[in-house]
């Protein structure tokens, strides 16, 4: 059985983001102390003899919470499961949210990789973003982080944002390329249903599509001419330093969710925790909807693959291979005869290139 | 004549449309007090919501009323109702046959149209006894003293002792029950000959079967008797006989010579009815059939093809519906690469034909697409065979034509003095051919053009009103073929042909139409997956281009926690949502694509 991968999701927040779809509540001691005792309880239920490589406290603000919850929980993974030798533990940070010491505790709990939520580098764009944290501090926390030990930082950054240049995304990655970062994950600004932003007013300032598109060529251009290779659609590493726990999405590997709103594809089912941080803790074990009876089949496999820049083996699927010449000519994909990968131009279009070759 | 029909009056109302021919109608229902004044509702006759909503009549209808005139003596009068324009002169005619006398509604400011002419000499063909009345006098502009000139120098019988009335107010209506007892001839017929009725309309009652409505020449049909209907040989045993009232059927069991009424008698099938046909007697029949009508020819064909191609189906059994009380609409299967399955469908004309997309959208509830409307061309073959095309589709290659003939119209505009130099513009561009000009009277003319009749079937109406700000009129009747320099003009998406979009035009105006399409086009095509280059060419030569670029952006850039099921759910829906769309080849075409070159000015 592959290794498996333990998603714990941290659904607190100090400030909600005006983008953001994820679950979460505001923060309260009392509650995280009770939200992390219930975490370490499900660890226990779903206690297996499995071997665990990668962990990943997602949110919400993991950061927030105090370390000491997160060294309990890795220390329940470590129990409970068979943690492996050299396990991959993400945990994603506020600049706001850490200073030195705070790095230091978690960096001492096991976390060994961090993922920072820079979006950007340029003042105005950040308060446009909604985002508390000043350019300074987010480079404050990647040295800070370095200086501590951390080998393998990753940075997000949010392209589309209204009034964002082509320059403003040269300065920004420019400038994150100088830190000491390995690992780069850009969104492309989306509106989610119910958020702030989703606004005709704020939706009337963001870039057009043609726009956007330009804007995602030239941070593809840049970000590999600085050695972060493009592995998915939307993530960019320096060679060695993929995220582990982020692939095991793609290319259908297990994956164990702990949590409200924590999603799962674990020993043959998808499913998911309702958003209840309550419910959460009052029932023994979580309790899971499940969203997919038979997940990874062929249409999903492909699906998940295609997003990786090394795609999908079609030497079997001449129904496939029938489709590409049209896609070929306009640009979409790579195929050697037996792989296809999107190219950055069909990243863009990825949804319908799926759909037109899957789907 | 025989002396039980002396006080039997069968008359129809023509007029131009909006002249106030249904008003009137109400008017006359109510002063016999066949409705009772609650029960009235404006435009009864016009059962139809489109009729309502339109201001029109489609179809004709009948109505029997009883008035007890000046004389002291009462009359029955046969009231059945005519469609105005000219797309349903069939339908006029139809009603015609079946009447002695037809008033003549001219409106007391707008003076005679041109569909007032073209129905008032159908009647006159008929023999009627026409009755002019001079209406809306009501009106701040009415000049009926002009008006009834105009009806003596245009038309040429007497008006000047026409009433002068107000349908709307119910002004001098008893002046029109008058006339139509001392100027309208009873009608004539011997009760003691053989039956001889003749059906003019017909419609489907779930409950009875056909119902048929006629008008008995000679002799009596009742209950029980069998009736032949003598072009097909039916026989059919007669279950009700009787009048129409306003809004019911009274079965009163039998029916005379000279009257006009219903026969019900289980027919399945309306095809066994045609109007026109004549009904005699199976054991007693007459000699010979009634002339009939004219038949008649669509001038317009146009593809209909349900948008859902599932309800293929649904679409036949509502054209077979709809044929049961429109003869004049004929369909027959057509297949379209494009669009599938549907069905190509004749019309009178233009009017006809959007009146028949709308009963079948609204009554049956049907989602249409209809191709750009056609006329019938004519072709002579390089082999000397002479073919007509109804079907762009099947037009034939230019090296196998020697000659190609398009049908002319005789068109007949009247309008004020003042907007003569925009109709010659318009006529001119439309490649007419001026005939004439009359001075109806000072500031009113009439037009005569010769104009092919697929420079009309599109938006010649539209644009003649705009440019006349509504006040020219216009009709027109076919004259004939001439030859034409035709070529037909095929659209291409991405390379491929899309048949549902090609047209027959002539060459003058190919440059002009395939650049207007193709735009129209490109406006209408979202961007997708593949750039779509629209071209438009005739005889495989490119006469117009444009592009439709790719769409660039559609991506999921976020992970979304591993959130799978969200994601694939979103391909799904996005699937879904292009089903709506038509796939020709690895294009995707709305709907909306295919209908908005039919409305290219608009």
């Amino acid at each position: 059985m592959d290794s498996l991968g333990i998603y714990i999701h941290i659904p607190y927040c100090a400030k909600k983001c005006p983008y953001c779809d994820f679950f979460s509540e505001s923060y309260n001691k009392k509650s995280v102390m009770h939200y992390t005792e219930s975490v370490v309880r499900n660890l226990k239920y779903y206690s297996r003899e499995r071997i665990v490589d990668t962990v990943y406290f997602g949110g919400g603000t993991p950061s927030l919470i105090p370390a000491e919850c997160i060294g309990k929980i890795i220390d329940s993974v470590r129990e409970n499961f068979i943690l492996s030798e050299n396990p991959e533990i993400t945990l994603e940070v506020n600049p706001n949210t850490v200073n030195a010491d705070k790095l230091a505790d978690l960096y001492s709990m096991g976390v060994n990789r961090l993922s920072v939520g820079v979006q950007s580098l340029v003042t105005s764009e950040l308060k446009t973003l909604g985002r508390t944290h000043s350019a300074e501090k987010a480079v404050e926390t990647v040295i800070n982080a370095e200086k501590i030990g951390f080998k393998n930082i990753s940075c997000d950054m949010i392209i589309g944002v209204p009034n964002q240049t082509i320059e403003s995304i040269e300065y920004t990655i420019e400038n994150l390329c100088k830190l000491p970062v390995t690992h780069i994950s850009s969104y492309i600004l989306k509106i989610e249903k119910n958020t702030p932003f989703d606004n005709p007013d704020f939706i009337s300032h963001m870039p057009d599509d043609d726009t956007v598109s330009d804007m995602y060529l030239f941070m593809v251009n840049e970000l590999e001419k600085r050695n972060f290779m493009q592995y998915e659609v939307s993530n960019f590493a320096k060679y060695g330093f993929q995220s582990n726990h982020n692939n095991k999405y793609w290319k259908c590997h297990d994956y164990l969710g702990i949590g409200t709103s924590a999603h799962s594809c674990f020993e043959g089912k998808r499913f998911s925790v309702p958003p209840d941080i309550k419910s959460f803790n009052e029932n023994a074990f979580q309790k899971t909807v499940i969203t997919d009876e038979n997940p990874c089949g062929f249409q999903e496999y492909a699906m998940l693959r295609l997003r990786l820049k090394e795609g999908i083996d079609v030497s079997k699927h001449p129904e496939i291979i029938s489709k590409t010449p049209e896609l070929l000519k306009a640009g979409y994909i790579n195929f050697d005869g037996k792989k296809i990968s999107l190219t950055p131009k069909g990243y863009l279009m990825s949804n319908s290139v799926i759909e037109y070759l899957v789907f | 004549m025989a002396e039980a029909n002396k006080n039997i009056r069968n008359f129809c109302i023509i007029a131009h449309i909006d002249h106030g021919k249904s008003t009137l109608a109400d008017r006359i229902l109510e002063k016999t007090e066949t409705v009772a004044v609650r029960d009235m509702e404006e435009q009864l006759l016009d059962n139809m919501d489109i009729e309502r909503e339109r201001g029109i009549t489609i179809k004709a209808r009948a109505v029997r009323l009883k008035y007890t005139a000046k004389n002291g003596e009462e009359y029955i009068f046969n009231l059945i109702d005519t469609p105005g324009h000219v797309d349903f002169n069939y339908e006029v005619s139809r009603s015609l046959a079946a009447c002695e006398g037809a008033i003549l509604v001219v409106d007391a400011s707008q003076g005679i149209e041109a569909q007032t002419l073209a129905n008032t000499y159908l009647a006159i063909e008929h023999d009627l006894e026409v009755v002019p009345v001079v209406n809306k006098i009501d009106l701040p502009s009415a000049d009926p003293e002009r008006v009834c000139s105009e009806i003596e120098s245009v038309i040429g019988i007497p008006a000047m002792d026409a009433p002068r009335i107000s349908a709307k107010t119910g002004l001098n209506i008893e002046d029109v029950l008058e006339k139509i007892v001392t100027d309208i001839p009873a009608p004539s017929g011997d009760t003691e000959k053989p039956l001889k009725a003749l059906i003019f309309d017909s419609y489907y009652d779930s409950y009875k079967g056909v119902i048929i409505y006629i008008r008995v020449m000679d002799g009596t049909v009742k209950i029980g008797d069998t009736i032949k209907l003598m072009s097909t040989g039916a026989e059919f045993t007669i279950v009700e006989a009787g009048h129409m009232d306003a809004s019911s059927l009274v079965n009163s069991g039998e029916l005379k010579a000279g009257e006009v009424g219903y026969l019900s008698a289980s027919i399945k099938s309306i095809g066994d009815t045609r109007v026109g046909d004549t009904v005699t007697l199976a054991d007693n029949p007459c000699e010979e059939a009634l002339p009939g009508y004219r038949k008649v020819n669509p001038m317009v064909y146009s593809g209909i093809y349900p948008a859902d191609g599932a309800k293929y189906g649904d679409l036949r059994d509502a054209l077979e519906k709809l044929q049961l009380n429109d003869a004049s609409l004929s369909f027959e299967p057509e297949t379209s690469i494009a669009l599938g399955f549907g069905f190509r469908c004749g019309f009178l004309g233009l009017l006809h034909m959007e009146i028949i997309q709308e009963r079948l959208e609204r009554e049956y509830n049907l989602d249409l697409i209809t191709t750009a409307p056609s006329v019938i061309y004519k072709v002579t073959l390089t082999s000397g065979e002479t073919v007509y095309i109804d079907n762009p589709t099947n037009y034939p290659d230019t090296s196998l034509i020697q000659q190609a003939e398009e049908p002319m119209v005789k068109a007949d505009i009247l309008s004020p003095s003042e907007f003569v130099g925009n109709i010659m513009e318009l006529c001119q561009e439309r490649r007419g051919i001026f005939k004439d000009m009359q001075y109806l009277d000072d500031t009113r003319v009439t037009l005569h053009y010769e104009l092919p009749l697929n420079e009309i079937v599109y938006d010649f109406f539209d644009a003649l009103k705009s440019r006349t700000r509504g006040y020219a009129s216009f009709d027109y009747e076919l004259m004939g073929y001439s030859p034409s320099k035709l070529v037909k003009l095929d659209m291409l998406l991405n390379g491929e042909i899309v048949d549902a979009l090609s047209f027959i035009v002539h060459i003058d105006k190919a440059y002009g139409r395939a650049r207007k399409i193709a735009e129209k086009l490109k406006e209408n095509i979202p961007r997708q997956l593949f750039e779509v280059p629209i071209q438009a060419s005739i005889g495989g030569k490119i006469i117009a281009r444009e592009t439709v670029k790719a769409m660039r952006k559609d991506v999921l850039a976020k992970c979304y926690g591993g959130d799978i099921t969200r994601k694939k759910k979103l391909l799904e829906k996005q699937k879904e949502g292009k089903k709506r769309m038509r796939q020709l080849g690895s294009v995707e075409v709305p709907q909306e694509a295919f209908m908005s070159v039919l409305k290219l000015d608009s």
